[in-house]
């Protein structure tokens, strides 16, 4: 399981966690996001959040 | 063809850029700007302490990566003279550009009421990645910060400074942190979570002065309406954003607060565009990422030649005060209405419904934040 971080307003997407509130279940893998989704506080797309190392 | 050229390498305008060449490689385009054109994005200026990164270390990429990525030229520290919206041109200091369409993408400035003082040169604002260096650097070394205003800007960094490990105070004239954003019970949450972080608040007086200290000229001393007098190594002022309309208004271009537009971002001048914190848009100025985002992608479409209005959905603010976090959807102006408000310890869920009980606003702190999803589905959009 691995944390994204949005690069451009530090919204840190999780893994473990999900996003249930936005469909996206617990434990859903970075990858398996669709790559229309964009960050819920800032509305940047998935191209601008990196992994980061926990 | 002329170029399509845009004023402005901050969020804004870099990502008109990136979304723009997602849809048309070809067109060239030139970006001015007044900065260093070092690509950063601005609400990390404000958790820079925290993650103890440097202002190099937030910069993603150099002006010329950037102009290499997407296949466009950037021209830095270029100040713009005025702009010939007959002529379609740029007018800079020693020369001209003639343009297809123009993006005016100018941002905010800071906004210091009148100071007094023998040391008011040095008192800062972080406005830009230039800012967040100089500020950085005057801060090496050094304990005390006094931070003049208690609105998003300023709460942000009395958390970020804390957590960097410096003693901050901070004045409010208003009496409470976030006054403009937040209603009293969620201002008081977050004032007691960055209280306990070891922040000293003067509530209600205003600074007055800022200066030198008599033994020790190296400390600076800011003096409050009330007599009181603040000592410390630094002082940042955090008071407010007033929208850059100054170009624009020069060159003809209609402004109330910010640069007029439409819907479609187009300003009062034909194939000039405006967006970001420089733009009112149909009576909306907002200075934060979500609509500016939306707005780079609605206009990208528009000078690839597909007309786009720009939609506003629900436009929730983060703030960065982990100590307390607050999400706020702020309430229309003028709109008649009241807060209903649960609160537990520093946990506080404050709603505000219209006179027909719809819901038009929200400001949640704490673990309240985790509603945020669920209230946004019940809020109008904004601007549909």
């Amino acid at each position: 399981m691995k944390k994204w971080e949005c690069v451009v307003c530090g919204f840190i997407y999780d893994e473990e966690e999900g996003l249930p509130e936005e469909g996206i279940e617990p434990g859903t893998k970075w990858d398996d996001i669709p790559d229309d989704w964009v960050c819920p506080d800032c509305g940047v797309g998935k191209e601008d959040f990196e992994m980061v190392e926990i | 063809m002329n170029p399509i050229v845009i004023i402005g390498s901050g969020l804004a305008g870099f990502n008109t850029v990136k979304e723009f060449r997602k849809l048309d490689k070809e067109t060239p385009v030139v970006v001015l700007t007044a900065d260093d054109g070092r690509n950063y994005s601005k609400p990390m200026l404000s958790t820079g302490f925290t993650k103890e990164k440097t202002a190099d270390e937030l910069a993603m990429a150099t002006p010329e990566q950037v102009a290499e990525q997407f296949n466009v030229t950037v021209r830095t520290g270029v100040h713009v003279a005025g702009i010939d919206t007959d002529k379609q041109r740029v007018l800079l200091p020693d020369d001209h550009l003639d343009y297809s369409s123009l993006v005016l993408a100018l941002g905010a400035d800071t906004w210091t009421p009148p100071l007094e003082g023998d040391a008011v040169g040095e008192v800062f604002s972080v406005n830009d990645l230039m800012d967040y260096g100089r500020f950085r650097q005057a801060l090496e070394g050094k304990r005390e910060v006094t931070i003049l205003g208690g609105g998003l800007i300023g709460c942000e960094f009395a958390n970020d400074l804390s957590n960097g490990g410096f003693q901050v105070s901070l004045v409010e004239p208003m009496g409470r942190c976030l006054p403009m954003l937040l209603p009293e019970p969620a201002s008081a949450a977050v004032g007691r979570g960055l209280e306990d972080l070891g922040v000293r608040f003067h509530f209600g007086p205003l600074a007055k002065a800022v200066h030198h200290g008599k033994d020790n000229p190296d400390k600076l001393v800011t003096e409050l309406s009330d007599g009181t007098h603040l000592e410390s190594d630094v002082v940042l002022a955090a008071i407010g954003l007033r929208p850059r309309i100054g170009i624009a208004k020069d060159a003809g271009l209609k402004t109330n607060r910010g640069i007029l537009t439409d819907q479609s971002l187009r300003t009062s001048a034909d194939n000039v565009y405006a967006l970001g914190d420089c733009a009112e848009v149909q009576g909306h100025v907002l200075p934060y990422v979500l609509p500016l985002m939306a707005s780079a992608r609605a206009l990208a479409k528009t000078l690839a030649g597909e007309p786009t209005p720009v939609s506003y959905g629900v436009m929730p603010v983060t703030i960065k005060t982990p100590a307390c976090p607050v999400v706020v959807c702020p309430v229309p102006e003028e709109l008649e209405g009241d807060w209903e408000t649960e609160e537990e310890g520093n946990t506080v869920k404050a709603l505000f419904r219209d006179r027909d009980g719809n819901l038009r606003g929200y400001a949640l702190t704490g673990d309240a934040v985790k509603e945020k999803m669920k209230l946004n589905k019940e809020l109008p959009a904004l601007m549909p």
